[in-house]
């Protein structure tokens, strides 16, 4: 294989922080050309931290990653926008960058000159844009329009139109930075027909975005930045897995912080006091539409919720399907005959999923004294991909309370398929002959 | 540095259609559209002919007719202070290029210089105009100097407009500073008064010493005045001296150039 068409060593790209003067004296700014003054560490930001990795000719590249992470530092570094700190870029070829689309739109002009305008921006020739006119205005299906001003143009027509004029560059490398996004669902799949006709034809196709099913579908080849790091690099498939991983094991700390707060602010289930029991909210009048909080006369308390997943570890994200097993620690400092435990499942929209308490499935009440443990085990938690919340009480059979979690308790449960609706019934899908399908890619 | 300046060459498709573009959009939408290119100097002219014909009475000998006098150098003057004014925030305004295009910078500064220039040439007519009127005939045999007068101011301003925009995006008082200098620099400028008037004897070296001076005295000399354009030397040295300061303009221009995608 020859040389290839992207390549990144050892890149580093520090920003300023914030504003303000950054030269010294004017005379050492442009003697030395190194323009920054020296900056303290907290006066700067490191957008890239010698990442490396290279892209060869014809190969479709996913570049993934969180905000913030450096995908798109490394893509101007790459369109040669911005210059690295440490480090070189090199690139083969001509480049057409799909960065901001139609950056260099001129309002008061028709479609037609600022199609010239851009064309001549992104580096052809007079000629060239003739030629490729009516194919650019056909692509971004704006025939009607084109002799219009461009700021009559909707906000999806001027994205069209700069993403039409970027693409008929013919360049050889082509770098796409979240673009897909500018128009309805028939417009992103002409890019995507677009971006398989280039690769195709041996391109080189840079591509950042989110959307990690097109990374997996798409690419050749992936590489995961956080922090401006590299943290994975090859099979797009392993790239986007150990990201999604990482994603998810973020969201449950970040889940199990935000119910923390809210159980702090509804009194303290975490923590138990027993001679000081929290101020309990008031009982609401209509249960069903209460809102998030905690209430009840204290006689019997939940001191603790905990999610664990199949292996017994506490976590607060479930793949789809799997069992998710609730263990509620419970006190009660004087002796209760009278006690009925219960759960409700709601989406993050407040719709109710389900809900049931012992009392409803016939176990009697009898005693419950000091320290004990209700567990809770939901085998297969058949739900589509999205945040719930639960209730959890504890209350008398008559329904009076004596303590009652309302939405306080948050877990995630993730899909790969991307269903509909909030339940999921096991299923499975069989054909007689005469339905074929087409064999997985 | 030199790769740079030979980019620039290639580049001439796009400063052409940019200089187009501005000119379009300028007018785009008024009612006399591409007239008010002519009105514009027209009633510069007109102001100035008035105060100081009318209010302010100007009695110099040598400088009647007056309205022609002024505007031989006011006309290319306001081509020089509309071009810094503008390029000096050219490269901030022009900031989404910058930032999410790869994007020759010096175009922005190059192409408000240009685009002035259109300006000045389609004032000249005006000027034309004004010298049958008056019956004002130029010193035909000087006339050629006038397109080397031209150039030369081209490189010149265009100097200072590289400078200038580089410099506002680092400190935008650059901006403001211009403005008031070019007032200031403006009535220091033998534009409104004739530079040999002898209440002025004193001056003389500060007339040499401004680059701006040179211009206008050689404008005013070619169109003018009849007897010769005896300021041919000042005007051809500037000329050289434009090109260093074009070569030194450039420089700085390159060497700032990294900094732009994230100062703007």
């Amino acid at each position: 294989m020859s040389s290839p068409a992207i390549e990144l060593v050892d890149v580093s790209k520090i920003y300023r922080r914030y504003g303000g003067r950054q030269f010294s004296t004017l005379k050492s700014a442009l003697l030395s050309g190194d323009l920054a003054r020296k900056l303290k560490p907290e006066e700067t930001f490191q957008a890239l931290k010698n990442v490396s990795f290279s892209v060869p000719k014809g190969c479709t590249y996913g570049v993934v990653g969180r905000n913030g992470s450096g995908k798109s530092t490394a893509l101007k570094l790459v369109a040669g926008i911005t210059k690295p700190t440490s480090g070189t870029v090199t690139v083969d070829g001509r480049i057409s960058a799909l960065i901001e689309l139609g950056a260099g739109f001129h309002p008061e002009i028709s479609g037609r000159e600022n199609v010239f305008i851009n064309g001549i921006m992104l580096g052809l020739s007079k000629r060239e844009i003739e030629q490729r006119f009516d194919q650019i205005v056909e692509f971004a299906e704006l025939t009607e329009f084109i002799d219009a001003p461009v700021k009559t143009y909707s906000s999806g027509m001027y994205m069209r139109l700069g993403f039409a004029v970027a693409i008929h560059v013919d360049p050889d490398v082509l770098l796409v930075d979240e673009v897909l996004a500018v128009g309805d669902e028939g417009f992103t799949h002409k890019c995507l027909d677009k971006f398989g006709e280039f690769r195709r034809r041996g391109k080189t196709i840079l591509l950042v975005t989110h959307s990690l099913g097109l990374v997996e579908r798409f690419c050749d080849e992936a590489v995961w930045l956080d922090g401006g790091e590299k943290k994975a690099e090859g099979d797009p498939k392993r790239v986007v897995g150990v990201y999604v991983t990482d994603v998810s094991k973020q969201e449950e700390t970040f889940l199990a912080a935000t119910d923390a707060k809210a159980r702090d602010e509804a009194g303290g289930a975490g923590q138990p006091e027993p001679e000081k029991p929290a101020a309990p909210d008031a009982i609401p009048e209509n249960m069903n539409a209460a809102g998030e909080g905690r209430w009840g006369s204290g006689g019997v308390q939940i001191t603790s919720v905990e999610f664990l997943d199949a292996a017994g570890a506490p976590t607060q994200v479930v793949q789809s399907g799997e069992s998710l097993r609730v263990a509620l620690g419970v006190r009660a400092s004087t002796p209760v005959k009278d006690f009925v435990f219960g759960f409700g499942i709601f989406t993050a929209d407040g719709v109710w999923v389900y809900g049931t308490n012992t009392d409803i499935e016939q176990y009697v009440s009898d005693h419950l004294e000091g320290e004990a443990t209700v567990n809770l085990l939901l085998e297969s938690l058949d739900l589509v991909e999205g945040t719930y919340k639960l209730d959890v009480a504890v209350h008398k059979r008559d329904g009076g309370p004596y303590d009652y979690h309302r939405l306080l308790h948050t877990f995630r449960v993730k899909s790969r398929i991307k269903d509909a609706g909030v339940y999921r019934p096991k299923h499975s899908w069989t054909f007689s002959d005469g339905v074929k399908f087409k064999a997985p890619e | 540095m030199l790769d740079n300046l030979r980019n620039l060459v290639r580049y001439r498709g796009l400063i052409q259609s940019l200089v187009v573009r501005d000119l379009k959009a300028r007018y785009r939408g008024s009612f006399l559209g591409f007239f008010w290119s002519f009105v514009n100097p027209l009633m510069l002219l007109l102001i100035y002919n008035w105060v100081f014909t009318y209010l302010l009475e100007n009695r110099s000998k040598d400088t009647q007719p007056y309205a022609v006098f002024m505007f031989t150098a006011l006309l290319p003057w306001t081509w020089f202070q509309s071009s810094l004014n503008e390029a000096t925030g050219s490269l901030i305004s022009g900031g989404n290029l910058i930032k999410k295009v790869l994007f020759p910078a010096e175009v922005l500064p190059i192409v408000t210089v240009l685009g002035n220039m259109v300006h000045f040439v389609l004032g000249l007519p005006i000027l034309a105009a004004f010298m049958v009127w008056y019956r004002v005939v130029p010193d035909w045999p000087q006339l050629p100097w006038f397109l080397v007068i031209v150039a030369v101011q081209l490189v010149f301003t265009t100097s200072l407009a590289l400078i200038l925009s580089a410099l506002a995006v680092h400190f935008r008082d650059v901006k403001d500073l211009v403005s008031n200098l070019l007032t200031f620099w403006f009535f220091a400028t033998p534009i409104i008064y004739w530079y040999a008037d002898e209440r002025f004897e004193g001056y003389k070296f500060y007339f040499d010493l401004n680059p701006f001076s040179h211009l206008a005295i050689s404008y005013q000399e070619v169109l003018f005045f009849q007897g010769g354009f005896g300021h041919w030397k000042w005007l051809l040295a500037m000329g050289g001296g434009s090109v260093l300061l074009f070569l030194g303009a450039y420089w700085v221009f390159d060497r700032l150039r990294d900094s732009f995608a994230e100062a703007v």
